[in-house]
């Protein structure tokens, strides 16, 4: 397959970022010419829009974040949808000043637990984050009664998710946060090399003396903090937890750090093409929202994509 | 002499190596016929090309005159060719039953016939005496021996007219070497032809007929057995004048003590094992496979839990419970020099490298706290490092952030034993280091560890090849049941010294002079 | 050893889960006060069928060393599909269970020339195939609807005298030997014909053999000669199969198709935790349908338990989620026992 000369140039580990971007270019064009044709003017193309995406993105960005680098080192954390509601009834709950750390050590906390199993007693996690997740199911059932909470965010949980400043949603800032901190953490410290030997060779990298259960674990924690930050914002956002708030978010969190080119077996991947992989998987949604299509044809061209963004990878030699 | 398989002008590129290069080759029937060759020597693309594995570019391959074009595995067995890989082909989960019938199984009513099965396992293994191994086991429970004689009774369940063994005796028990030299004896009786790849020179002396020697992708030449000396085979192989093989040995003095093991013990495979090595020694393990050596190596370096019995570096006793703890025995703390432990472990592959990362990434796993200021990776320091290691091996690379997999196996061996170096070891542990490996980069490696030892290191191998242990070894202790029973040293390292005490037959000289 | 011997430790695992079921099971029938009768039996037989069906799809993508992420969302396409189809007579019924099934294994064989011809990882091609068959599924049923044939519900859902009942068979009286068998679940008896006459032929055949092998060693089973791509189609077409039976049987016992997104994910990850308990190992090569049914068996019969022992029901989710943890833990007891860490990292 003859490849344009623009991607040539560029690392096997970017190539999936930047045919990631230049689906995102298509689904607007798509999107675009579809609205121009119906209602004669292009939304798509609106600052205000793009900003918006961005910010319904952030949520699904900070769990694809922790997600990715779980994904790194060959595990799973299917957790997550139970730790973003129990991070966000939790910190609901506390109320005040303690509430998003209350959120936080929730993740924390799960973290640890995922990272015993997994590390520690080396069950595979694939099943054990899903017990994790019927266990955190079973304890917010239990604590508020199957109804959704009464309680609502905190100011500073609105102020993080809702409000902006210069037109720009302080939801995203924190995306972009975490996004700093993931580039740095995987690019630029030992720990990030860590990530990637595990991946790649976990016994290599146990025989030259990576510390491989503490690294494992730390990724677990981050994953988890990850996934209750978003359940905070998205609580923040909505002004109130609800049952079942994070069950949308973990597939597509999964799909995202894979169509970003992060290989699903570990050891190789980019944390800018999850990114890209977030923003392309939220804009289709919304493109498709906006022509209206029902929910049969989203799923249906949701799954389509996925697999012609790896069939497009593939090509490019991945392993 | 009647040619049975001939290769006429076969030529292999991979990208841009040319791993065989216009090769004329022949084997014949009732023969064993032996190829020998550094690696990269095109042995392994010649042995792959017969048994179908892969296809050659340019050239013809014909079987007793009639030509012969095979395009997967499955086809070269069915005209008659069989190959025992050097990477087992079993698998693991299966019963030993199910992998020596596991392509072409009896069948009754279109399914596998279970007792048909059964029983065709049981005359395969009687026939190459391991009756003992019960078919239904599954091949994991089995170990690394047994492992390879169902490989080997598999392949002759295929009725092979050809049959090739890729280093197939490398992980066999003596008494398994004798079984696979009858066996062999056998099929030559038989007018089987054999093709025959080790690097072990007994073997080949005790059984080829016929000797071919390949260099480069290219075919030098053939001899029959006895016409060439062990010197001048090598020297075919290597296409250079070759110097002493190993480097001189200094004379032996009382060096102090670094690295002292008393009464370690493991399970069943280590009995109360006491030994020393001295700052500026080599000393090596030996005896037969599977006698407690590796487990040792082990042990030193933390990967077995509940060992008992003491370890002590420069004196200090010593808690190892992981290969963390190992590199740091002996350090002071926080230190990056003085003190460590390193293992060159035994399967570069699958332990000593992350095959898809880049050379530089590589060299720099073990010392990534060495090479940090806080969390964060010092980019300068790394960068000398990378190329500091890489001069002082003269590893052959294209680019450091070539992945390291494009090299070949004795540089990524290199690459290993780089990265140990770069945390600068007082003890440095060596499991089989030169298994698999040319004989140009044998020589270097040797020349490297004895220069290591003259600066200090306490180095501590285990190998499998006698001349290695007595050319570089100032002592070689010879394991028997998880127990040291000799050590030997000087005039009394001998080989027949080092056969004996494997044996564990009485003494009948001197440990030493 | 022994033959005998060698085989009872082979499946040790299985043989201790089957006595775990039978134990828990003979609880629940003990305190249960209609225990120990044919009604009771029918309700708890119908409860598990499908998610038994699904657990030994999931069995062999898993036996392969991957995962079938689809597999709730082909029985939500066959459950659809059906709704649609099981009406009128009794041919175009027929007719109608017989696209269900060509439906669920077109739907397993699509999955296997994802995986295959598109070398995708199963675990992320049957995420996207997934989404795609539930698209489909709730174009076929937007809302929930559909109105299957009466008999049908009711001959498959009770048990084996209604059975013959509906469908006329003895009419002029059942016969003596009928008699010890009548109250048994027809729902069983499906399951036991399922895993008779489709999974243990599937074992011992050539291709099944080659699933154990490929999720062995994949570069050993293509080293042998085996055909690699033939044995995938086949392990994900009988998967999507056997998802279908699943599906085929939830619309003819809720008597509607319902496009449920959330209750196919649930489906699907029961499906996986059904796999495990059963002994069947996540890294591919060792365990067994017939362990998943098990595997099935346990996790229901522990929501039946908590439903006799009235504990409240807001608690029961806490309870279900530390079981299936506790049981999934168990497997790190073997953790103990490793003296070389490096066996740990194979």
């Amino acid at each position: 397959m003859s490849r344009p000369a623009l991607l040539s140039g560029l690392s096997p580990d970017d190539r999936p970022t930047a045919i990631a971007g230049l689906f995102i270019l298509v689904i607007l064009a798509a999107g675009t010419g579809y609205t121009l044709a119906k209602f004669g003017n292009a939304p798509l193309l609106q600052p205000g829009y793009l900003l918006q995406q961005l910010q319904i993105g952030a949520f699904l960005g900070i769990i694809a974040a922790g997600m990715m680098l779980v994904i790194l080192i060959s595990q799973i954390d299917l957790s997550v949808p139970w730790t973003v509601a129990a991070g966000a009834m939790t910190a609901t709950a506390v109320g005040g000043p303690w509430a998003i750390p209350a959120g936080i050590a929730v993740g924390v906390c799960v973290g640890v637990v995922n990272g015993i199993g997994v590390a520690y007693l080396r069950i595979p996690s694939m099943i054990f984050t899903l017990g994790v997740n019927a266990v955190m199911r079973g304890l917010m059932v239990a604590h508020t009664g199957g109804f959704a909470p009464q309680t609502t965010a905190t100011d500073l949980m609105r102020f993080l998710a809702a409000d902006r400043t210069l037109g720009v949603p302080h939801a995203i800032f924190m995306w972009l946060a975490v996004s700093v901190f993931m580039i740095v953490l995987l690019r630029r410290t030992s720990y990030g090399r860590a990530i990637y030997a595990i991946g790649n060779k976990e016994a290599a990298a146990y025989l030259s003396g990576v510390p491989t259960r503490r690294v494992t674990l730390l990724a677990f924690v981050i994953c988890g903090v990850c996934a209750s930050l978003a359940g905070m914002l998205l609580a923040g956002y909505a002004t109130k937890a609800y049952q079942g708030m994070g069950d949308a978010y973990v597939l597509p969190a999964i799909a995202a750090v894979v169509i970003g080119g992060t290989n699903i077996l570990g050891g190789r991947g980019s944390y800018l093409g999850t990114v890209v992989g977030v923003i392309l998987i939220v804009l289709l949604n919304s493109v498709l929202s906006i022509m209206e299509m029902p929910e049969a044809g989203r799923q249906i061209i949701y799954g389509l994509v996925i697999i012609l963004m790896l069939l497009v990878h593939g090509r490019d030699g991945r392993a | 002499m009647d040619q049975f398989l001939v290769l006429t002008g076969v030529s292999k590129r991979y990208g841009g190596v040319r791993a065989l290069d216009n090769v004329d080759f022949a084997c014949n029937r009732g023969e064993v016929h032996a190829v020998l060759g550094e690696n990269g020597a095109g042995k392994s693309t010649l042995i792959k090309t017969i048994a179908g594995v892969v296809q050659p570019d340019a050239g013809t391959m014909t079987l007793q005159g009639r030509p012969l074009s095979l395009r997967t595995p499955q086809a070269a067995n069915d005209a008659g060719i069989v190959c025992i890989f050097q990477e087992l082909s079993l698998l693991p989960d299966l019963s030993v039953a199910d992998n020596i019938s596991i392509a072409r199984p009896p069948r009754r009513f279109g399914l596998i016939d279970l007792r048909a099965q059964r029983r065709r396992a049981e005359e395969l293994l009687a026939g190459i005496g391991c009756e003992d191994v019960n078919p239904m086991m599954r091949v994991r429970d089995l170990p690394l021996s047994r492992r390879q004689m169902v490989e080997i009774a598999k392949a002759l369940g295929k009725n092979p007219r050809l049959l090739i063994l890729d280093e197939a005796t490398s992980a066999l028990t003596s008494a398994d070497v004798e079984r696979v030299y009858a066996m062999l004896a056998r099929l030559k009786a038989a007018g089987i032809a054999v093709l025959y790849i080790s690097h072990r020179m007994h073997e080949i002396e005790a059984l080829a007929d016929r000797l071919s020697v390949f260099r480069n992708g290219r075919h030098i030449e053939t001899f029959g057995r006895g016409e060439r000396s062990p010197d001048q085979i090598v020297q075919l192989m290597i296409g250079r004048e070759i110097s002493a093989q190993f480097p001189p040995k200094p004379p032996r003095t009382a060096a102090p003590k670094m690295l002292e093991i008393s009464d370690l013990s493991w399970e069943d495979r280590l009995h109360g094992v006491s030994l020393s090595v001295g700052r500026g020694e080599i000393v090596g393990l030996g005896g037969l496979d599977g006698q407690g050596q590796k487990e040792l190596l082990l042990a030193l370096f933390g990967v077995l839990k509940r060992v008992s019995g003491e370890i002590r570096i420069d004196g200090q006793r010593q808690a190892i419970g992981s290969p963390a703890d190992a590199m740091r025995a002996g350090r002071q703390n926080g230190a990056h020099t003085g003190g460590g432990i390193a293992l060159v472990p035994e399967d570069r592959k699958t332990e000593g490298l992350m095959l898809p990362m880049s050379i530089a990434e590589n060299l720099v796993i073990a010392s990534l706290a060495a090479l940090s200021s806080g969390p964060f990776m010092n980019r300068g320091r790394e960068r000398v490092a990378v190329t500091d290691a890489i001069a002082r091996l003269r590893i052959k690379v294209g680019r450091d952030s070539d992945a390291v997999h494009t090299l070949s196996g004795g540089n990524q061996q290199k690459v290993v034993i780089a990265k140990w170096l770069m945390t600068h070891p007082a003890v440095i542990l060596l499991n089989d280091p030169t298994r698999g490996i040319d004989v140009g980069t044998k020589q270097e490696i040797y020349r490297l560890l004895r220069e290591l030892a003259d600066q200090g290191a306490a180095i501590l191998f285990y190998s499998t090849d006698y001349d290695e242990l007595i050319g570089s070894c100032d002592r070689v202790a010879i394991l028997y049941d998880g127990r040291i029973v000799r050590e030997l040293e000087g005039s009394a390292l001998t080989e027949q010294s080092i056969i004996a005490a494997s044996l564990n037959l009485s003494q009948t000289e001197p440990a030493h002079v | 050893m022994s033959d005998l011997g060698l085989r009872l430790r082979q499946n040790a695992y299985l043989l201790s889960v089957i006595v775990l079921f039978a134990l828990v099971y003979l609880l629940y029938h003990a305190a249960h006060p209609k225990g120990f009768s044919s009604a009771v039996l029918v309700q708890n037989s119908n409860e598990v069928f499908s998610l038994a069906m699904l657990a030994m799809a999931q069995t062999i993508p898993v036996l392969m060393g991957g995962l079938d992420l689809s597999v709730g969302a082909v029985m939500t396409l066959v459950d659809c599909l059906a709704s649609h189809l099981l009406v009128g007579t009794t041919t175009q019924i027929a007719l109608g269970v017989l696209a269900c099934l060509v439906t669920g294994a077109l739907a397993g064989f699509v999955n296997g020339c994802v995986v295959v011809y598109g070398r995708i990882q199963p675990i992320i091609a049957t995420l996207a195939t997934g989404a795609i068959y539930i698209g489909l599924a709730l174009f076929l049923r937007p809302t929930p609807g559909g109105k299957l044939d009466e008999d049908i519900n009711w001959a498959m859902t009770n048990a084996l005298d209604d059975f013959v009942g509906t469908v006329g068979l003895f009419s002029d009286g059942l016969p003596a030997w009928f008699r010890p068998i009548a109250g048994v679940p027809t729902s069983l008896v499906l399951l036991v014909l399922v895993a008779t006459l489709i999974w243990v032929p599937f074992r011992r055949s050539v291709t099944g053999r080659a699933v154990y092998a490929i999720g062995s060693s994949e570069q050993a089973a293509y080293m042998s000669g085996l055909d690699i791509n033939r044995a995938k189609l086949t392990a994900f077409t009988l998967a999507g199969l056997l998802a279908g039976i699943g599906g085929l049987f939830l619309a003819i016992q809720t008597s509607s198709g319902n496009a449920d997104i959330p209750q196919a994910g649930g489906y699907t990850l029961s499906s996986i935790a059904s796999v495990v308990i059963g002994g069947t190992s996540l890294l591919g090569g060792s365990g067994s349908a017939i362990g998943s049914i098990f595997g099935t068996a346990v996790l229901k019969v522990i929501s039946f338990n908590f439903r006799i022992f009235d504990i409240a029901p807001l608690l029961q989710p806490m309870f279900e989620g530390l079981v299936l943890l506790s049981a999934i833990s168990l497997g790190a007891l073997r953790m103990l026992r490793v003296k070389n860490q490096l066996e740990l990292f194979r």
